[in-house]
């Protein structure tokens, strides 16, 4: 396992470098330290000893512990600068949390940074309420006597009910937070957070606030909100951009939602987030269908236009300019005369390039096809998931009842499929990557990878599906439950077992103690379910090696830009 | 809200007709003052010298939080900065509106547009724009990047 060892030094030393680069982002390094500490912050892979070249570290966030970061942070700040606390977080906001550059500006010049953020420090000129006599908002027209106005720093005022429209509009409609400016045309002054508590009502306040703090998450590089619907998680880890071009950096929330943190989109190992957004839209846009064209179609030699031959004689005549031709050779079909059938003019330059652009986008089309469709393929077998997962907790259900097998010792099958599942992503994925790669010994390295992963996928998928013997699956299910195996159902039945049951239990309670059926080849029927049950437990660990291999060595190779890529970083442009 | 909407329009109409800007006229308000018509006539010494161009503004229920809908009628100015179909490219009608605009102050911008114009021209992306465009201006995604003319 030399290689392996290899692995590990090297990855060992690159950690070194990450943290090295990352010295300069003091927000986050800080709090490193404080999660050490023990203050709630438990890194979440601490269960994995070792970690793989194609794992990145990352730690998952409550919004809890957000808030508590960003009050700290400003706190520090405020010390520092001696302001208020609203003051320090509305600096460090326009900063987007860079507390060192905040401070070596605002050292330098306190009142220019200040009036930029729109921060009043003097709290003489905090805005307040005043009655002004003879006032007359130029909003709302309005000028009761006793009406209430307001007006920031650059003196423009006006009435408190249209600032509370407004911040209300800015606010519940707009989502907008840390830069609403005061209404006065093209003045630059922001309102800030205390004028803005004085005047809104206490849910708009509520909203404005956490729209305020999720701007910490969305300014900040190194953190990121889980994707998936409804989830109130924020994901940190320490990934640079460049990094994205040699590492897939899959992060699992505590929702169990797992995604790429340098895209935001599902996991998508092994393939870079570069060529996923290649890959992606070229199956979505329609050049496929240009492709098509150019596959199945000739220009008419004069116009240019497109035509699709779909039948009759090969003496073309273009609908539009009336150009006549060969559409064997593509020449005049004047120069053909009577004996055309012979088409002696196969040698014609301007032929032999027509057909060979042709011949070029038709394998163009061709390759496109073959990883499309091996990639479809994958991501249509897992959207059948779901009935594999039902079909399974089925089955489990029904070895619990057949065998003396225990819950926990029937959750290989669940833990199988999970493996099977994510294997099909990292395949599927594999086929857009390697759509990517150029032809070499490399390549070759890699479609073995992918092949011997592709059959141990198969395998165990097969067996997964494959009925087991003396188990009947059916009638179990639905039906019978042996008193014995009641208990065990009732204290750990929690969530894995099938509805239907649960609902069958009271009667069931009636049945006799053992249906004859059962109880002489129950002997025969455990031999084969512990058989199949390592059957299926090392298919399972083959899969996870085979997908660790790949992975691992796909990681190592764009560490060491081993692979040679056919497109073209930047405009995702195909090489020829 | 509908009571800010109506006090401020009939103000605004009430100034306007006592006291207009040189140049520009109202020429219609509906009764429910949702809609306006004005008509501002090009400033002496410019290349709109002596024409005369009519505006129709659209107030929503939200005016003056939100902009009103502002587009040239019949015969729209050969300029730049709008287009063939009434849409002018000004950032003070989208995202830059301000509360505390006025009608008056958008009729004085448009005619300072027009002023500084140095060739009658339409915007180069005219032809393209006008075949995708909404029918009001306040759905496209306007880009501001001159700001001289």
């Amino acid at each position: 396992m030399s290689a392996m060892d290899y692995d590990d030094d090297y990855m060992d030393d690159d950690d070194v470098d990450e943290y090295d680069s990352d010295t300069g982002m003091d927000v986050d390094d800080d709090g490193e330290d404080d999660y050490g500490a023990g203050d709630g912050f438990a890194p979440v892979v601490a269960d994995r000893d070792v970690k793989k070249p194609y794992e990145v570290d990352f730690k998952v966030h409550s919004t809890d512990e957000i808030v508590a970061f960003q009050t700290k942070e400003v706190a520090h700040v405020a010390g520092i600068l001696g302001c208020l606390p609203e003051h320090a977080a509305t600096l460090l906001r326009t900063f987007k949390w860079n507390k060192e550059r905040l401070i070596e500006r605002y050292m330098e010049d306190p009142e220019g940074e200040s009036e930029k953020a729109g921060v009043v420090m003097d709290a003489q000129k905090q805005a307040k309420f005043a009655i002004v006599k003879g006032f007359e908002c130029p909003i709302c027209c309005n000028d009761d006597a006793d009406m209430e106005t307001l007006a920031l720093h650059c003196e423009h005022r006006f009435c408190r009910d249209c600032y509370a429209h407004y911040l209300n509009e800015k606010v519940a409609e707009q989502g907008e937070s840390r830069r609403i400016q005061c209404m006065s045309a093209g003045c630059k002054v922001v309102v800030d957070e205390i004028t803005v508590e004085k005047v809104v009502a206490p849910e708009i306040l509520a909203k404005y606030r956490s729209l305020l703090l999720r701007t910490y998450v969305d300014d900040s590089v190194h953190l990121k909100w889980c994707p998936a619907p409804d989830c109130v998680y924020a994901i940190e880890c320490h990934i640079a951009s460049n990094q994205l071009l040699e590492v897939v950096p899959t992060v699992r929330c505590k929702c169990g939602h797992q995604f790429c943190f340098g895209c935001g989109l599902p996991d998508h190992q092994p393939c870079i987030c570069v060529l996923v957004r290649f890959w992606l839209k070229k199956c979505a846009d329609d050049s496929e269908t240009a492709n098509w064209i150019s596959a199945n179609t000739k220009e008419c030699m004069k116009c240019m236009s497109t035509i699709e031959k779909n039948g009759g004689c090969n003496h073309m005549t273009c609908k539009k300019c009336k150009h006549e031709f060969c559409w064997v050779c593509l020449g005049p079909w004047s120069d053909h005369g009577t004996a055309w059938y012979n088409c002696n003019r196969f040698d014609e330059k301007a032929s032999i390039d027509a057909r060979d652009t042709q011949a070029k986008s038709r394998q163009a089309l061709e390759r496109y096809l073959h990883y499309y469709n091996r990639y479809a393929n994958h991501e249509q077998s897992a959207k059948l998931s779901s009935e594999l997962l039902e079909k399974t907790a089925i089955k489990m259900e029904a070895l619990q009842s057949t065998s003396t097998l225990s819950w926990i010792e029937v959750q290989f099958l669940r833990k199988a499929c999970d493996v099977l599942l994510e294997s099909r992503m990292t395949l599927k994925w594999t086929y857009s990557f390697a759509y990517f790669l150029s032809r070499d010994n490399m390549t070759a390295l890699f479609e073995d990878n992918q092949r011997d992963l592709e059959m141990a996928v198969e395998n165990l998928n097969e067996l997964l599906e494959r009925p087991i013997p003396g188990v009947d699956v059916a009638s179990t299910a639905a039906t019978t439950i042996t008193p014995q195996q009641q208990p065990s159902h009732h204290h750990v039945n929690n969530g894995a077992g099938t509805p239907t049951s649960m609902s069958k239990e009271p009667s069931a309670t009636s049945l006799p103690p053992l249906t004859p059926s059962h109880s002489t080849p129950s002997v025969l029927v455990e031999d084969s379910i512990r058989d199949l049950r390592q059957q299926v437990l090392d298919k399972m660990g083959y899969v996870k090696t085979r997908r660790e291999v790949l992975l691992s060595d796909t990681t190592q190779g764009l560490r060491e830009h081993r692979w040679g890529m056919n497109v073209d970083m930047k405009t995702g442009i195909l090489f020829d | 809200m509908s009571n800010i909407f109506t006090k401020r329009l009939t103000k605004e109409l009430r100034d306007l007709q006592a006291n207009p800007p040189a140049g520009i006229v109202v020429d219609k308000a509906d009764d429910d003052l949702k809609s306006w018509k004005v008509v501002i006539r090009g400033a002496e010494g410019t290349l709109y010298d002596g024409e005369t161009f009519k505006l129709q503004f659209k107030f929503s229920n939200n005016y003056p939080l939100e902009s009103p809908e502002v587009i040239f009628l019949d015969n729209i100015p050969i300029h730049p900065h709008i287009y063939s179909n009434g849409h002018i490219c000004l950032s003070i009608l989208y995202d830059q509106w301000s509360p505390a605009l006025t009608i008056s102050s958008v009729c004085l911008s448009i005619q300072s547009m027009l002023s500084s114009a140095v060739k009658k021209e339409r915007p180069p992306d005219n032809a393209m724009y006008i075949l995708t465009a909404k029918k009001s201006p306040k759905a496209t995604t306007w880009a501001f990047h001159d700001d001289k003319v």
